[in-house]
């Protein structure tokens, strides 16, 4: 039989019709999608992509359980942040999904739903180093999920070797870094930048100073900002720090390879220390700096938002608060299960058996004790501004007053903008 | 046949042929009209509003955000990194694939397998040229490539994309570039060689003029003219994309350090990051154009390009 041209053509197109309709209607693909089987609407939930074996899983698992909506979860790779922002613009984005935020424009642009109703009698039970910068006027905009933080980690037998003393103040650890030094092993690795990207403010912390003060001024204008500030180019200066290392500080790989001594990291590299050096390994906050100062711990949480322009937002904001307020063995599992983190909850936090002992249980006194989180009022430009700054102070040994100045130039004008928008 | 029914084919093919016309012209044409035209035009509009958060901006702040992006120190260093960028890399990257191509054009065997080599870099993507550079030839520690041959004469470890004093990053970004796309522009030139007339270097024999730099200067590289004004302009071009090595090489989780921030990736980062800042992302994207807009005017006067050959 001869086809001619124009039947084939017919009969492609519907063929192809015919997929694309399939496709529409949700055809079954034999695929677990993690979706629950609820009867109300379908929500549409967004993740980050996690690093983390099994935490997708467990998410889907999550969803799987919700009975009075439809949950669909969409994992996500790549540009995380600039996808929820863009999302954010429009109705077709998530309904509830995880945001490092939301920031202050979000929540001013009027992108994401007030969530304050949903804390009635449980506030008081969440962190509230890591609750305060998702408050802004009184209201809450994020249920935090689980925290992490960022710790020092040392390598005892080496400090033992060196006849040195974990270092519990700045100028101790200048110089433990320095002594640390050898032709194989720097003293201290802080990132390949040399610190300026992951500290933050954890330096002026330290040096008992803020970021933005609670009543909305810049936390640094003081002279006690430049002289710790001052200190990292000496550790540049002296060959202290380890940098160019193939994985940056957010991977404990130099530090359990022995190419530094000591390293800032994240609590979640803790099993992974702890399985490749044993007990040979302790942790400290960041060391205080002068007289006025104290051990600062950085702690930050992702946490679940609901998108204003959801078109189900009261039944977006019921599966939120059934995942992140009332399932507390889900929130325990998340923190926990996968990867290593502090659940969000604090009496979670206190009775969760992984966190009780050792290193672990010293991070979750030091993340209580002396955790602090970036401020809302802390935004992008600022951030940009100072670590530009630090990065200056740190390779090029630029005047740290003059840079200190600038940015709280920088930062004045950017609290004044937004504080009016308020 | 009669007349009617001849003007009938007649028109019938020319309405088809307008008809496929859009058919096929259609759908690219209003892509182009609403996928570059539409937000180009939006986001000359976006650059004259406070728009954070937001495309559909209300507050009209006129030249605000040219303003504060061109006192912006993160902005305005981004352009001075890029202009070092191109200045060096331009030339350098026309000076060897003109010494690759002489080299492989004066070659009596292996030509092919020569130009193989030193064309195939050019089919390495990027982002993998940049890990490679990164994590095993220049990465900061002791078995790294480059510092372990280093080690061997007694040197010290360095650092070679944190080192700003001397600026060993630059090393780093611009033997990546060289070896990813001198072959490419070697090619290029072959191309041009091969359609110089041998009569001409016989003409210069004849009169004298000595092998080598003489004919070199007065027929080999005037005949490469075309050619040259195609490669510098692709350089050029390419040169205010530069995007991927930057990224690879420098970045992290936290941003850029900023004595290598390409002014694309700032804007990025100021439209698209967290701060979402529409209107001031914008005013820098229209100053960019200008720049180049301005760049590739003085370049096309300066080698006389669409003028035509004495």
């Amino acid at each position: 039989m001869t086809i001619s041209r124009r039947r084939l053509l017919a009969t492609s197109g519907s063929l192809a019709l015919t997929g694309a309709l399939a496709a529409a209607c949700g055809s079954n693909t034999g695929r677990d999608d993690g979706s629950s089987g609820g009867n109300g609407p379908t929500l549409q939930q967004w993740y980050h992509q996690y690093g983390e074996a099994g935490t997708e899983q467990a998410v889907r698992r999550y969803a799987a359980a919700y009975r009075k909506a439809t949950v669909k979860i969409q994992w996500r790779p790549g540009n995380y942040d600039q996808q929820t922002a863009a999302a954010l613009l429009s109705s077709s984005g998530p309904d509830v999904f995880e945001v490092n935020g939301p920031t202050l424009d979000q929540i001013q642009g009027g992108q994401v739903t007030d969530l304050t109703d949903l804390f009635d009698g449980v506030k008081n039970d969440f962190n509230q180093a890591v609750l305060a910068p998702k408050t802004h006027d009184g209201k809450i905009w994020g249920i935090p999920q689980t925290i992490d933080t960022q710790l020092l980690y040392y390598r005892k037998s080496l400090l033992k070797d060196a006849n040195v003393q974990p270092p519990q103040t700045l100028d101790e650890l200048v110089d433990a870094a320095k002594t640390l030094t050898d032709k194989k092993v720097k003293g201290l690795f802080l990132g390949n930048d040399g610190g300026a990207g992951v500290l933050g403010g954890t330096p002026l912390y330290a040096a008992g100073l803020s970021l933005v003060t609670e009543d909305g001024k810049t936390g640094f204008d003081d002279p006690a900002a430049a002289r710790t500030l001052a200190k990292f180019h000496r550790l540049y200066a002296d060959k202290s720090l380890l940098l160019g290392a193939p994985a940056d500080w957010s991977d404990p790989s130099a530090f359990v390879q022995g190419l530094t001594a000591m390293q800032w990291c994240g609590l979640w590299a803790l099993p992974a220390v702890k399985k490749a050096l044993g007990d040979d390994f302790g942790v400290l906050p960041f060391p205080k700096d002068g007289a006025a100062g104290k051990p600062s711990v950085p702690v930050g949480a992702y946490s679940s938002a609901v998108s204003a322009h959801s078109k189900h937002r009261a039944e977006a904001k019921e599966f939120a608060q059934w995942l992140w307020i009332e399932r507390t063995s889900y929130q325990e599992d998340f923190a926990l299960s996968y990867g290593f983190h502090i659940p969000a909850r604090i009496s979670l936090a206190k009775k969760a058996a992984k966190l009780r002992e050792g290193a672990a249980a010293d991070a979750v006194r030091y993340a209580t004790d002396s955790g602090w989180a970036q401020p809302l009022l802390w935004t992008p430009a600022c951030q940009v501004a100072y670590q530009d700054a630090l990065n200056r102070i740190i390779k090029d040994g630029a005047n740290p007053e003059t840079e200190v100045k600038a940015v709280v130039r920088k930062t004045n004008g950017e609290l004044q903008r937004v504080q009016k928008k308020s | 046949m009669s007349s009617s029914g001849y003007r009938r084919s007649r028109e019938g093919p020319v309405r088809h042929r307008t008809l496929w016309f859009w058919i096929f012209v259609g759908p690219f044409a209003a892509g182009l009209g609403l996928f570059t035209y539409v937000p180009l035009l939006w986001s000359l509009y976006l650059s004259f509003f406070d728009a954070h958060n937001t495309v559909s901006p209300t507050h009209f702040i006129g030249l605000g955000n040219y303003t504060s992006m061109l006192s912006d120190g993160a902005f305005t260093s981004s352009l001075w990194t890029f202009a070092v960028f191109s200045l060096f890399i331009v030339p350098a990257t026309y000076v060897l694939s003109l010494a690759l191509a002489l080299m492989v054009n004066r070659l009596r065997f292996a030509q092919s397998f020569f130009r193989s080599v030193f064309f195939l870099p050019a089919a390495c993507s990027y982002v993998v040229a940049s890990m490679i550079w990164k994590l095993s030839i220049f990465n900061g520690v002791r078995f790294g490539l480059a510092n372990t041959v280093l080690g061997w004469f007694g040197a010290d470890q360095t650092a070679w994309l944190s080192t700003t004093h001397p600026p060993w990053y630059w090393l780093v970004i611009v033997t990546l570039r060289l070896w990813l796309q001198a072959g490419f522009y070697m090619v290029l030139f072959l191309a041009g060689l091969q359609r110089i007339a041998p009569q001409l270097y016989e003409a210069a024999a004849v009169d004298g003029a000595r092998p080598g730099w003489q004919v070199f200067r007065h027929i080999t590289f005037p005949q490469l003219r075309a050619t040259s004004v195609a490669v510098v302009l692709l350089l050029v071009i390419n040169a205010f994309q530069a995007f991927d090595e930057f990224y690879n090489l420098l970045s992290d989780s936290r941003g850029y350090p900023p004595y290598a921030r390409p002014p694309l990736v700032y804007l990025y980062y100021t439209a698209l990051g967290q701060g979402q800042n529409l209107g001031l992302g914008s005013a820098g994207a229209v100053i960019l154009a200008l720049i180049i807009a301005v760049v590739t005017i003085v370049q096309a006067r300066w080698f006389g390009l669409g003028r035509t050959e004495d």
